[in-house]
């Protein structure tokens, strides 16, 4: 079952050409959405205007290689392993679901676009792989939707309370589960395939879609938002905080989770 | 000074939400980051400014002596145990201050719910909940007793 490209086997009743441009309008999608939401709410002319204030104010000019090492850095520690959460239950859910999505994402476009019937065989290790994302995204993203999300920690809402800020994890989880449930279903023949494709595709298309409402285009921002913050550190304007205290530190790691809240 | 939060800096952890003594900090339901949503009920102890892990808090002077063009930041160092003050006025003079806050490491300090449950009894002593152990006093508390009073009090 998990070796079973399932896109190969719905090419039976879906044709591949219909699935390949469901897959390029999904990028399409994105790409609209995330300009649309740059130009909604403005945030590359934010960027850029504090960009230009951090340069004027800053007390020493960063040069192209230390822009590459500060890049080079970012990449490493707050894209690759999204360092800047400070709880670190967060981070590995974060990890789990950005990983996961990044695996189900790209085997499922390998599988769709290489492998789109049974007459070529397609590699096990792709099912596989499409699988496992699958699953990382659904451990890490149900972890944060129960038990992580702050609505539920701090606010103490219930889980079951849905805002729209929720439209991005909620589609994500929503778009996996039934995918996963679905390719499942397929392979043991059973009835209610129709039913779970169908919310596969409804929850997909909202994931893509609703980009311009959902926080989905936060995998684009982020990594600009760390770069500008790394920049502010070196060259000195440290988004005007104090400068550190000159005492040693002594009180161990600040890192860990308060206790105390 | 109430407080504000910088909502470009703040990831939504919810420190801020859950040390406000006053519950005034809280998440905003459409962009999910902390919002002060009541200033003037502020008690301005501080306790989010200090908390926040990505310095996205700030407090705002009030208007009559620091309008426009000042900032008050704040960096806290839990492992050094210090908190820096920087404090940029209209006319471009800048104060710088360092405090201690702590002796013991960040979150060693036992919550409420660590500690035991009360029983009905100790709701009778005039001790308040995790007294005398949490006032590090060796004895317990002072206790005046009647032979201590001075003659013709009972």
């Amino acid at each position: 079952m998990f070796s079973t490209n399932p896109f190969s086997a719905l090419s039976s009743t879906v044709s591949p050409d219909i699935m390949q441009t469901f897959v390029v309008v999904m990028v399409l999608f994105v790409v609209a959405g995330t300009l649309i939401d740059i130009v909604h709410k403005k945030s590359a002319r934010y960027f850029f205007e504090n960009w230009r204030k951090v340069k004027e104010k800053g007390a020493k000019e960063i040069g192209g290689g230390e822009m590459v090492s500060l890049a080079a850095q970012t990449a490493a520690v707050e894209v690759l392993t999204s360092a800047e959460f400070c709880n670190q239950r967060r981070r590995l859910a974060h990890l789990l679901t950005m990983y996961g999505f990044v695996i189900y994402v790209v085997t499922t476009a390998i599988m769709v676009f290489g492998y789109p019937t049974p007459e070529t065989a397609t590699p096990a290790y792709l099912p596989n792989l499409w699988y496992l994302g699958g699953l990382m995204v659904c451990v890490g993203g149900y972890w944060f939707w129960f038990f992580i999300r702050v609505d539920v920690a701090a606010e103490g809402h219930s889980p079951f309370r849905i805002v729209r800020a929720d439209l991005f994890i909620l589609s994500l989880l929503v778009s996996t589960t039934a995918g996963l449930i679905w390719a499942m279903l397929q392979a043991s023949g059973s009835a209610a395939t129709g039913v779970f494709l169908g919310i596969y595709l409804i929850a997909t298309t909202v994931l893509f879609g609703g980009v311009p409402w959902s926080k989905f285009s936060h995998m684009f921002y982020k990594p600009a938002a760390a770069l500008q913050k790394r920049v502010e550190t070196s060259n000195g304007t440290r988004r005007n905080l104090p400068p550190p205290a000159d005492k040693p530190a002594t009180l161990g790691d600040p890192t860990q989770l308060p206790r105390n809240y | 000074m109430p407080t504000f939060v910088y909502m470009t800096s703040c990831d939504g952890c919810g420190h801020c939400v859950d040390i406000c003594p006053s519950d005034i900090m809280h998440i905003d339901p459409t962009y999910r980051r902390a919002y002060n949503i009541e200033p003037n009920f502020c008690w301005e102890c501080y306790s989010c400014v200090k908390a926040c892990p990505q310095n996205a808090i700030d407090c705002r002077g009030y208007a009559d002596f620091a309008p426009l063009g000042h900032s008050v930041r704040v960096l806290r160092e839990p492992e050094k145990g210090t908190v820096s003050w920087k404090v940029k006025f209209r006319n471009g003079e800048e104060k710088n201050f360092v405090s201690p806050i702590r002796t013991t490491p960040w979150g060693t300090l036992k919550g409420p719910a660590e500690y035991d449950r009360p029983s009905a009894d100790d709701f009778k002593s005039q001790e308040l909940a995790h007294e005398p152990d949490a006032l590090n006093i060796d004895g317990g508390l002072p206790a005046l007793t009647p032979d201590r009073l001075k003659q013709g009090v009972q």
